[in-house]
């Protein structure tokens, strides 16, 4: 145990995902060593993304007012809405250019052990846009294992009255990984290669 | 430090750091395991797909100081397409997952009769020969009797007496004659006790020919009997689709 703030900063930074007590010490002694311009700057963008960045009202991605930079781009297709998890696999499929239509953000996956079942993900909302007829097309992008794939077979079937035409990105992708991690030439061939997903 | 090989199921995997997954298992002859499998949210990664839950594998684990490290995986049978491919199959197959992971409470204490059952139940589930529900259902009963709740739906689970009687209670263990009843103790219908007794016994012939009421109530029997006996709920179980 340190003192007061330093031990303070330790306990902030082992809050963070993926970061165990050992790394948030790491991290921790590198910002007390760090030039103090520098660790002005990270606390200062660190006020400025919670001050500025929301949540789009529309599809949920990251966005700096209302609307995030896709939705509110008029040249967008509106007869396509590709759902993902979360919002670094819209990055990652921006990357590809494969895709002009817009998104769904989920906020996760279906996972009944972590207690994250439909109604904590933004799945009423994906059904309320979808009920004006304007998609055509619904493109389910969710991460290539097993939560991902079940999280897909439950909105395909909640959808399938609704008569759209719902497709899955090709296998190719490595079952088990993350999308973020699929690199642009793999992403973007299966996307090309999506296939009809009938439940 | 050692290296040691093992059979087991993918109960859950949890995101660590970039790129790794904490991976809990139930082993044939370690019990539960906690491994960590590295890089295999990496698309290149060889073994990410072969360390899915419900994936049944042969493993080679490197005993470490803190956690122990999967080295190589061989799939002995992967169930996820037919599982994630079917909503119900999905939440109850997950629900029995984390009943094993429950039910094994010391971590590497063996539990063979736990493995062995989940291995079943999870094949039977993905045949899908039987309605999801009642899959579960009857994993959940066998799998309480095996870490020693078993419960009676014939004779009275207080004082032996010679069924059948017509009362349940969820802290008596099963069916109660009239003097060992208890102010808690409901009425299911008959058809409902005989449901229960054929799943905890395997009788697929009667389960699967139960109606949807009978269903229904013996699920929420099984449930209230669950709960009773761990500490904390179950957190999937509400999360089960019940058709
Ligand atoms: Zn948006």
């Amino acid at each position: 145990m340190y003192e007061g703030v330093v031990q303070d900063l330790i306990d902030e930074l082992g809050r963070l995902p993926g970061i165990g007590p050992k790394s948030a010490q790491r991290i921790a002694f590198h910002l007390l060593a760090a030039d103090s311009t520098d660790v002005r700057r990270l606390a200062a963008v660190l006020v400025e993304v919670k001050d500025k960045v929301r949540f789009c009202r529309t599809c949920g991605n990251v966005a700096e007012g209302e609307q995030c930079r896709i939705c509110s781009d008029t040249r967008r297709d509106l007869s396509k809405i590709c759902v993902v998890e979360e919002p670094k696999d819209v990055v990652a499929i921006e990357k590809t250019r494969e895709f002009r239509g817009r998104y769904h953000v989920l906020g996760g996956a279906i996972s009944p052990i972590e207690g994250i079942g439909p109604d904590d993900l933004r799945v009423r909302e994906l059904m309320t846009r979808l009920a004006d007829g304007e998609v055509t097309e619904l493109i389910l992008a969710t991460d290539p294992n097993l939560e991902g794939e079940a999280t897909a077979t439950y909105l395909a079937r909640l959808v399938k009255p609704m008569g759209l035409r719902v497709t899955r990105l090709a296998s190719g992708l490595p079952v088990g990984g993350d999308l973020e991690y699929a690199d642009e030439v793999t992403l973007g061939r299966a996307f090309e290669g999506r296939r009809l997903l009938d439940v | 430090m050692s290296l040691y090989r093992d059979e087991g199921v993918v109960l859950r995997t949890q995101k660590l750091g970039e790129a790794d997954r904490i991976i809990t298992l139930l082993t044939r002859a370690n019990g539960r395991v906690r491994a960590v499998a590295k890089g295999v949210r990496r698309t290149k990664s060889k073994f990410g797909a072969r360390l899915e839950p419900f994936t049944h594998a042969d493993l080679q684990i490197y005993a470490g100081r803190s956690l122990d490290v999967v080295q190589q995986v061989e799939t002995i049978a992967s169930h996820g397409d037919a599982i994630a491919g079917d909503y119900g199959r999905y939440t109850a197959g997950t629900a029995m997952l984390e009943t094993a992971e429950r039910l094994t409470a010391e971590e590497k204490e063996p539990a063979v009769q736990q493995f062995l059952l989940l291995v079943g139940g999870l094949r039977t589930l993905a045949e899908g020969s039987h309605p999801p529900g009642l899959v579960l259902d009857s994993f959940l009963l066998r799998s309480l009797a095996v870490g020693g709740y078993a419960a009676s739906f014939d004779d009275c689970a207080r004082c032996g007496r010679v069924g059948p009687h017509p009362f349940f209670s969820v802290p008596a263990g099963g069916v109660v004659c009239a003097s060992c009843r208890s102010a808690g103790a409901v009425t299911p219908a008959p058809e409902t006790l005989g449901l229960l007794a054929a799943l905890l016994t395997g009788d697929w012939a009667v389960a699967d020919a139960s109606d949807a009421r009978h269903r229904r109530e013996a699920s929420g029997l099984t449930s209230a009997y669950l709960q009773w006996h761990l500490e904390r709920g179950l957190r999937s179980l509400r999360l089960v689709e019940r058709t």
